[in-house]
């Protein structure tokens, strides 16, 4: 009969409009700007830059080798190298600037980086009145703790820092082990010097 | 004189007035930035031409500049509904070039993710396509509340909910964190209630049968001789599935049928994409019932400063919306020398004047509506 397919049709979304009411399932919005809702922990939006200890500018991670730069694919990451006053190369960026208006998020800068130094934040409420200087961030804004990192990734930050002191107890024991073959060499056996 | 319109007045004494309107580019209907040059004969279409590349980004040039890796966020943004099937079909084509092989628990990552991915593009298209015929707002929102769930889900894997960027050679990027299998469970557990009351909404609603039936017929002729591809040819009555022809990836591990529509009309076009969610689903239900454990990437494959040895490949596999293809020619360089994508709703595109040709204005719209196009794919 002509019509039946429509009244089926308005039974549904009775069911719907009345299951809203009783169903998270069926009216799953919030009222965003007062409620939010949690974000995973793999989210991510802009990168950042960790630092070690309390301080933000020797404690970076960033040795400046640049390989985020090369990589990125909008090539909006710009980075000079730190020199001391011998203008020798220092394993530390002078500028490190992100635009985040070209940035598109694609966390291929963390990915890439070998010294875990970059990390994708997870903030999403980033609008600004400046358009031009507002979004090109520079090293100090970038900067943030690896307590922060904690924060917003538990999971992949025990995981770097288990990764990091692992290496670095590596580099000690190879450290270790160069001292003790150099000091070998220096004092040859005693069975060889009679 | 409204600007973006032009109206040519042609007086022909036998014919009548023949007008030539300009659909879009900024219509509603035409699902982003797509221009039809239509001229029309009274409500009647006489001759319909597709104007696009309005959303033209340089896509294929910007990929032989930057590195292999560097594309895959760009792949992304072609059909930006569905970015894990992109992903998954550009790093087929690179995985033939280089030679990676992918071990067993990454394919069936893939699969779960590109199954849902499947969800994903259906339900947002037959949310459109009610809403081009004038359902405005119900179904759609009703489509995009399932939606979301899948993003979510998305969310929680890769770290985005449309922008994935989450395949790579030889594997993806990252395991699936702890829950997540439930999570998906959950809402795969959840789809089917959905399917069955959007159907008893819409499938026998008389206004979309008398708008969407006969309406925009494809022949089974034409659709083979044109290259359709996708849910579009199987409305036409041809079984050609990508995932059952080439059985790529480990499709051919999965018991599933192809759905086949009779009439290849745009109400089969729709019907065929309700049932495809259904075979989507099974396909789901068993894939992660076998997900076995172990690496999730090639330890032989590397993605960063990848040059792999000269020559060409061409990697397909059944996206969403039909034969998504990435043809590379590789000199040894970092780049590929040549970069190729076959986007299936363009090949889609080219027939749309003998579907909507004697049709009114309002068909054509229903048509446009059926084909499932992204004009991010479109124009690249």
């Amino acid at each position: 009969m002509l019509g039946t397919g429509i009244l089926r049709g308005l039974k549904e979304t009775a069911r719907n409009v009345i299951g809203s009411f009783r169903e998270k399932d069926r009216l799953p919005t919030v009222m965003y700007p007062e409620e939010t809702v949690k974000t995973k922990e793999n989210f991510r939006t802009f990168p950042f830059l960790v630092y070690d200890g309390d301080h933000a500018m020797p404690g970076l991670r960033c040795v400046s080798c640049r390989i985020c730069e090369k990589e990125c694919p909008p090539q909006c990451i710009f980075i000079i190298q730190e020199r001391d006053e011998n203008n020798k190369a220092v394993k530390h960026p002078r500028v490190f600037d992100i635009d985040f208006s070209v940035c598109m998020q694609c966390g291929i800068c963390a990915e890439v980086c070998p010294f875990d130094a970059i990390k994708m934040d997870n903030i999403y409420e980033l609008a600004g009145e400046d358009r031009f200087t507002g979004l090109l961030v520079d090293k100090h804004r970038l900067a943030k703790s690896n307590h922060y990192y904690h924060q917003i990734k538990p999971t992949e930050a025990n995981e770097v820092d288990g990764r990091l002191a692992e290496d670095k107890r590596k580099a000690e024991e190879a450290a270790k082990a160069k001292a003790a073959a150099a000091a070998a060499k220096a004092a040859p056996p005693p069975t060889a010097a009679t | 004189m409204i600007p973006g319109v032009s109206i040519e007045e042609k007086t022909d004494p036998l014919q009548g007035q023949i007008l030539e309107v300009s659909m879009g580019p900024h219509h509603p209907s035409t699902h982003g930035v797509f221009r039809m040059d239509v001229k029309l004969d009274g409500e009647r279409i006489v001759s319909l031409k597709p104007v696009f590349g309005y959303l033209h980004r340089n896509h294929e040039k910007i990929a032989e500049d930057v590195s292999y890796l560097g594309s895959i966020p760009y792949t992304d943004r072609l059909d930006y509904l569905c970015s894990l099937t992109n992903n998954w079909a550009y790093c087929l084509a690179v995985e033939k070039l280089s030679g990676f092989e992918i071990p067993e628990r990454a394919e069936y990552i893939r699969v779960i993710v590109g199954e849902l991915t499947r969800l994903v593009n259906h339900t947002c298209l037959m949310g459109f396509f009610v809403q081009d015929l004038g359902a405005m707002g119900t179904p759609l929102m009703y489509a995009f509340r399932e939606r979301e769930k899948i993003l979510d889900l998305f969310e929680g894997l890769t770290g985005a909910r449309m922008m994935c960027n989450y395949m790579r050679f030889g594997g993806v990027r990252c395991d699936l964190p702890v829950g997540w299998i439930d999570e998906v469970k959950k809402v795969i557990a959840a789809f089917p209630r959905f399917l069955d009351e959007f159907e008893s909404l819409l499938t026998q609603n008389e206004i979309l049968i008398a708008r969407a039936q006969g309406v925009g017929v494809l022949s089974k002729e034409l659709a083979i001789n044109a290259g359709i591809t996708g849910p579009c040819l199987r409305a036409s009555g041809v079984g050609h599935d990508l995932r059952k022809v080439d059985a790529y990836s480990i499709y051919s591990r999965f018991d599933f049928k192809v759905p086949i529509g009779a009439h290849g009309d745009c109400y089969d076009r729709f019907m065929i994409r309700l049932l495809e969610m259904r075979e989507s689903l099974k396909i789901l239900d068993q894939a992660i019932a076998a997900l076995p454990s172990g690496q999730i990437i090639d330890p032989k494959a590397k993605s960063r400063g990848l040059r792999p040895k000269a020559g060409e490949a061409y990697g397909r596999i059944e996206a969403p919306k039909g034969e998504l293809g990435f043809y590379l020619i590789s000199e040894g360089g970092p780049s590929p020398y040549r970069y190729r994508v076959r986007p299936p709703s363009l090949i889609n595109l080219t027939v749309l004047e003998d579907m909507c040709l004697g049709g009114t204005v309002a068909d054509a719209i229903a048509t446009l509506g059926s084909i499932d196009i992204v004009l991010g794919e479109v124009d690249r």
